[in-house]
């Protein structure tokens, strides 16, 4: 795994002499170090912040790429055969996700959204928790301090707030974890997002922004939301930035990296736009032949971010029929616990509609499920009696 | 015990909980250098560090999200809101974000954040600095609210607040905020009447009237005017608006068998309608008339020279008195 409590990965590259040292970059031409026909090109700063990924962790880039896709697939039709009410799908986004959830530590402190399934995945989330909002069991899947991992934000660019506040709690701490926000396209249009930005860079908070930029907010395209590239924006907060292809896990890797480097040395925010496409319809209630070009996806086809590290892996002669196995085999058995472990979730009982709206105890309440209760045990000898 | 101003009170609480508890953050616009713009925070950056007493960028959604963040790390932020008209830009995230966030994650992150607003009006300000938008909040579930009526509970409840592990909106009537009361500063927090109790701020027999924050001191004033003709007003000081404690106000209206309830908000959708819903509900059979309310109109917060017609005043509310009472008032002769 790339993930490392030493920080090893980032910290075993050598000190480049132009991001760290430099650190004002802004936008600036798309990074790429991995073409769609998978040919590795070089580049004079971030490819040293990946010199130390071996062979063997590109494969294990590979496998968590075809593994979320799967659980992508799984959860999907999950939904169509009534098991989940939605399904956010990230199809096609699996190397933002994996490149920058693969570059954190455990003691940082992600800030998603609902289609960071990926990244969830890359925290250790349990792959039946990554459902149990989508079937209605919960409001949110897993415990946020247990992953490291808040909940996925339904509200648009929330979290690049929760997350500035974090990391200027890490400041406060003297720690050198990071706060990481995920957000989209168009929450890039959300005041909270300029605000957290304002924030950020007035505090010199550790948090990296990541804006996954997939192209379409729902029905509309990024053009709505911005006449500028988005990481142009940062500039007018003086935070640095970086525009990176993002369905190239290796430029997506490095990058967050580079940010993250920052963040720990006390060189502040970075915002990261991650060059993607969402493949697939904003959710699985959503239509996307209503709004969008067929031709457009053709071409976002032919960039796809798991067929480009898998004919990289072919030219480096590691696609042997053993790792093809071993992938197809692990992505089977997670696809198998994510369906086991939907279908035997356990319902919740009545009452549990009255638990945690607060820590301590409430009048209101407790009024309301006394009255609930005895409302639910008139109709005694019946089932419900017995669930509360 | 010392003589304090309302907001030297405040003032005192907040440094007896900074002090308390390292954990204890505050934020806000002004806060630091100048000591806020009503001097509540006087003094406590300089005593405790621009790391605990942060002059923040002006943004109030910016301010309370960056606190639900500081709340996941184990911080208790408390934020000023400089005037209750400036709260809206943040209504998102305290609703949305500092009200749900324990019931969204089944208890595992808590947001102990106290939300200090100074609301009300009465002292001439302009548009968007004399609103009291409390109902907002009460009807939010995941929110405990308080309004605060005096330099005692003003010190004590501000403790009290920073010290809970749920979301507080802390309302300061900032009329009062130069007000003098006794405040023993030496009190245990533990041993204090605790956050959401009411208070009988004055016994009597004839009606009960419930108040909270800046009304509590008229309709004491009113109880006293009242007294002189021989009418016995019970006044109530609610403290807290979420959760009320009912079972103070039932005792009193099965004592009086009959309501009066005052605030500063508009009438339709507020607090007073709430109050005398559930009251109704509780004990219906000892009402010997129907609730009334003297509130504010349904008006938006007028200028200030008319302010004088919108606010509750002794006046108003002895007025609703005697429609509960049935003596001859202002509607006598209207049905209803």
């Amino acid at each position: 795994m790339l993930t490392d409590e030493a920080g090893r990965g980032a910290n075993q590259a050598p000190e480049p002499a132009n991001s760290v040292k430099n650190p004002r970059r802004t936008g600036g031409d798309l990074v790429q170090l991995l073409t769609p026909s998978g040919e590795r090109i070089s580049h004079p700063e971030f490819d040293l912040w990946i010199s130390d990924v071996s062979d063997e962790q590109l494969c294990s880039l590979y496998e968590d790429m075809v593994v979320i896709r799967r659980i992508d697939a799984e959860a999907t039709a999950l939904q169509r055969q009534g098991e989940l009410a939605l399904w956010p799908p990230m199809l096609g986004q699996e190397a933002t996700q994996i490149g920058s959830g693969r570059a954190l530590r455990s003691d940082d402190f992600v800030f998603p959204t609902y289609r960071d399934n990926g990244v969830a995945y890359c925290r250790g989330v349990a792959v039946p928790d990554l459902v149990r909002a989508w079937r209605g069991n919960a409001l949110f899947g897993w415990d946020p301090y247990r992953y490291n991992i808040a909940t996925q934000q339904i509200m648009i660019g929330s979290q690049s707030l929760h997350a500035t506040g974090y990391a200027m709690g890490i400041q406060d701490d003297g720690a050198d974890s990071v706060a990481v926000a995920y957000f989209g396209d168009g929450a890039t249009s959300e005041g909270d997002v300029s605000e957290a930005m304002v924030f950020a860079a007035s505090f010199q908070a550790p948090v990296v922004f990541i804006c996954q930029n997939n192209h379409w907010a729902i029905s509309e395209p990024v053009l709505v939301q911005s006449h500028v590239q988005l990481a142009d924006r940062a500039s007018g907060f003086g935070i640095p930035s970086m525009r990176v292809d993002g369905n190239d896990v290796l430029a997506v890797l490095s990058a967050t990296r580079i940010a993250l480097d920052r963040a720990r040395k006390g060189g502040g925010p970075t915002f990261i736009e991650a060059l993607t496409y969402r493949m697939g319809p904003h959710t699985t209630a959503d239509d996307p032949t209503r709004y969008r070009d067929p031709n457009e996806l053709e071409d976002w086809a032919a960039k796809d971010p798991i067929a480009r590290l898998k004919a990289l892996l072919d030219r480096k002669a590691l696609l042997t029929g053993e790792l093809e196995a071993r992938v197809k085999a692990k992505a089977d058995a997670v696809a198998a616990e994510l369906r086991s472990g939907t279908i035997n979730m356990p319902e919740p009982a009545p009452l549990d509609v009255f638990k945690h709206v607060y820590s301590e105890e409430n009048s209101w309440i407790e009024r309301q499920k006394d009255h609930y209760t005895r409302y639910l045990q008139s109709f005694s000898g019946s089932a419900q009696e017995g669930a509360l | 015990m010392s003589q304090l101003t309302f907001a030297r009170a405040i003032n005192a609480g907040l440094r007896k909980a900074l002090d308390n508890d390292p954990k204890v953050v505050l934020m806000g616009e002004d806060i630091g250098k100048l000591g806020g713009v009503f001097r509540v925070t006087d003094g406590l950056q300089k005593d405790f560090g621009t790391h605990r007493v942060v002059d923040t960028p002006l943004a109030e959604s910016g301010i309370i999200g960056t606190a639900v963040g500081l709340a996941y790390r184990g911080y208790r932020p408390v934020c000023e809101i400089q005037f209750d008209g400036f709260i809206y830009p943040a209504f998102d995230q305290i609703v949305s974000q500092v009200a749900k966030m324990h019931y969204r994650t089944q208890g595992t992150v808590k947001m102990p954040i106290t939300i200090r607003v100074p609301f009300g009006g009465g002292i001439g300000s302009p548009e968007h600095h004399s609103e009291s938008p409390e109902a907002y909040f009460t009807h939010t579930s995941g929110l405990r609210v308080v309004s605060v009526s005096n330099p005692q509970d003003a010190y004590t409840m501000i403790q009290q607040a920073i010290a809970s592990d749920d979301p507080v909106l802390y309302f300061e009537p900032k009329r009062r905020y130069h007000d003098k009361g006794e405040v023993d500063e030496a009190a245990a927090l533990d041993r204090a009447l605790p956050m959401g109790s009411a208070r009988v701020a004055a016994g009597g027999s004839d009606v009960t009237l419930v108040a909270y924050g800046p009304l509590v001191k008229t309709a004491l004033d009113a109880a006293l005017a009242a007294s002189d003709e021989g009418v016995s007003i019970e006044v109530i000081d609610l403290r807290s608006l979420s959760p009320i404690d009912y079972r103070t106000v039932e005792a009193s209206v099965r004592k009086t068998g009959r309501l009066v309830i005052t605030h500063e908000a508009a009438q339709s959708g507020g607090l007073g309608a709430e109050i005398a819903a559930s009251l109704t509900e509780r004990c219906f059979n000892y009402l010997e008339a129907a609730p009334v309310r003297v509130t504010g109109f349904d008006v938006p917060y007028p200028y200030s020279k008319l302010e004088m017609h919108h606010l509750p005043d002794l006046d108003r509310i002895l007025d609703g008195v005697d429609r509960a009472l049935g003596r001859p008032n202002s509607l006598s002769g209207l049905e209803g």
